[in-house]
């Protein structure tokens, strides 16, 4: 079907994005091809140290699954920080990534992850990893005639942890700049790498390497990392935020994302 | 998902035009829709229900959340046709049949948590599911079970005493109903309430 309407369809699950799109007429597709009957495609599942989540898995569905939450704990994390309880009822994982939002917390989930999404149409699959899947803001590497099928993240190391943290000027919206992040340890208690992902600052989920800035050792210098990252980003002013203000907030919610996956790291590795 | 989809399914009957049948407030109900109608719209105009408010058409304020499938939906980021077959819910279906208020409606009179109104319904049918989910709240999770709804008027401290009573309403008609079964049974409650 999405190969007959070709660039005028477009998919509709969740809603949460498309219709708000519709509503405003700054999105006014011929077709609207609605694959919420799909529900072969509402599963959650963990397989091959990958979890794997369907097209038409909501929101509220991943983040009260036990097993995903277990094993790989920054979808919940993140997915508590996606909108309000009422629009994570409806809005699905999948979308969410597709609709390529600079400040959605799961595109810098499947960033930092570096998980993939596959693509399905009439001509076969494909699978692209999260570097080469974000093109831009509110783009995505999905032809006209694909529907994403399914994304898979990779399940958390064993010596790791994560944390998100983020800023929003009320509960529930988008957040000014959010920042997640992951730590893995050295068999010391030092940390061996450490990177994030910042949303809300760039036009695709940034990544930042910090390992080098935190230092070997069990004292990381958290600050440090906080100050790479207030370099590495190049943020924008809008009515919700200077760009100044957001580069300060991506210091500061560097170092306590990685405070908070460091602690995580280490609670994991002695549990 | 739905029964009635099932039955019937969703028809074109015209260029445009959608034959689908929605089970409304326990009702069976058939409507002709254009394929981008709103549940929203269609509630209101097609069925002339128009207790569920449209504050902002994005998603943003709550006003309009309504139960599809015992699940709270915003009706404005819903088509109509996606509905097809399911079993809503909207503010009038809230009511007991007798005309009781429901818990959380009684609880809102009880701690004035409403002044102008229009953004009551979507608070009453937010609450309704948000209860079934955790029927023990406490205030910090009564505000995140209303934290997608937005009110100008109360300052929201009282539709947050709203919560926990309607929460302490509905232990209460629990408890009542087990102490009559107990009672039709021939036992004896070990401590009435």
């Amino acid at each position: 079907m999405l190969a007959s309407t070709g660039p005028d369809g477009k998919v509709l699950a969740g809603g949460q994005s498309l219709v708000p799109l519709l509503n405003m007429r700054l999105a006014t597709p011929e077709h609207i091809v609605d694959i919420n009957r799909l529900t072969e495609l509402a599963y959650v599942s963990v397989a091959d140290g990958q979890v794997m989540i369907g097209a038409l898995a909501r929101h509220a569905q991943v983040l009260a699954d036990p097993v995903v939450a277990a094993a790989q704990p920054l979808i919940a994390q993140a997915l508590r920080l996606v909108a309000h309880p009422v629009i994570r009822n409806r809005g699905t994982t999948v979308g969410s990534i597709v609709h390529a939002d600079p400040s959605g917390e799961m595109t810098a989930v499947l960033a930092l992850l570096g998980g993939t999404v596959l693509l399905a149409s009439t001509g076969g699959e494909r699978s692209v990893s999260a570097e080469d899947f974000f093109l831009g803001p509110l783009e995505s590497d999905v032809r006209p005639d694909e529907l994403a099928t399914q994304v898979s993240l990779p399940v958390l190391g064993a010596r790791a942890g994560c944390a998100f943290a983020e800023v929003s000027r009320r509960n529930g919206d988008y957040a000014v700049c959010g920042v997640a992040a992951m730590v893995e340890l050295d068999g010391g208690g030092g940390i061996s790498r450490a990177r994030a992902a910042y949303l809300s600052v760039a036009g695709t989920p940034l990544i930042a390497d910090l390992t080098e800035a935190c230092g070997a050792g069990a004292g990381a210098d958290l600050a440090a990392a906080g100050r790479l990252a207030m370099a590495r980003v190049s943020p924008g002013s809008d009515i919700h935020a200077t760009a100044a203000y957001r580069r300060h907030l991506a210091g500061v919610l560097t170092e306590r994302a990685l405070a908070g996956a460091l602690a995580h790291a280490k609670g994991r590795s002695d549990g | 998902m739905a029964s009635a989809s099932e039955q019937g399914g969703i028809t074109q009957s015209s260029p445009g035009l959608f034959d689908i049948s929605l089970i409304v407030n326990g009702a069976p109900q058939a409507v002709r829709v254009p394929a981008r109608r709103l549940l929203s719209d269609c509630l209101r105009h097609d069925l002339r229900l128009t207790g569920t408010h449209v504050g902002c058409e994005h998603g943003v304020c709550g006003a309009c959340t309504v139960l599809v499938d015992g699940v709270s939906v915003r009706s404005c980021l819903m088509l109509a046709v996606t509905a097809d077959g399911a079993r809503i819910t909207t503010v009038e279906g809230l009511t007991e049949p007798d005309g009781t208020l429901s818990a959380v409606q009684q609880a809102f009179a009880d701690c004035h948590g409403l002044q102008c109104g229009f953004c009551t319904p979507g608070f009453l049918t937010t609450i309704t599911a948000g209860l079934a989910e955790n029927p023990d709240p406490s205030p910090d999770q009564a505000r995140e079970i209303i934290g997608g709804n937005l009110c100008r008027c109360t300052g929201y401290q009282n539709i947050v005493q709203a919560v926990l009573r309607a929460a302490e309403l509905r232990r209460e008609a629990g408890l009542k109903r087990e102490a009559g079964l107990t009672r039709e049974a021939g036992l004896t409650p070990e401590a009435g309430p």
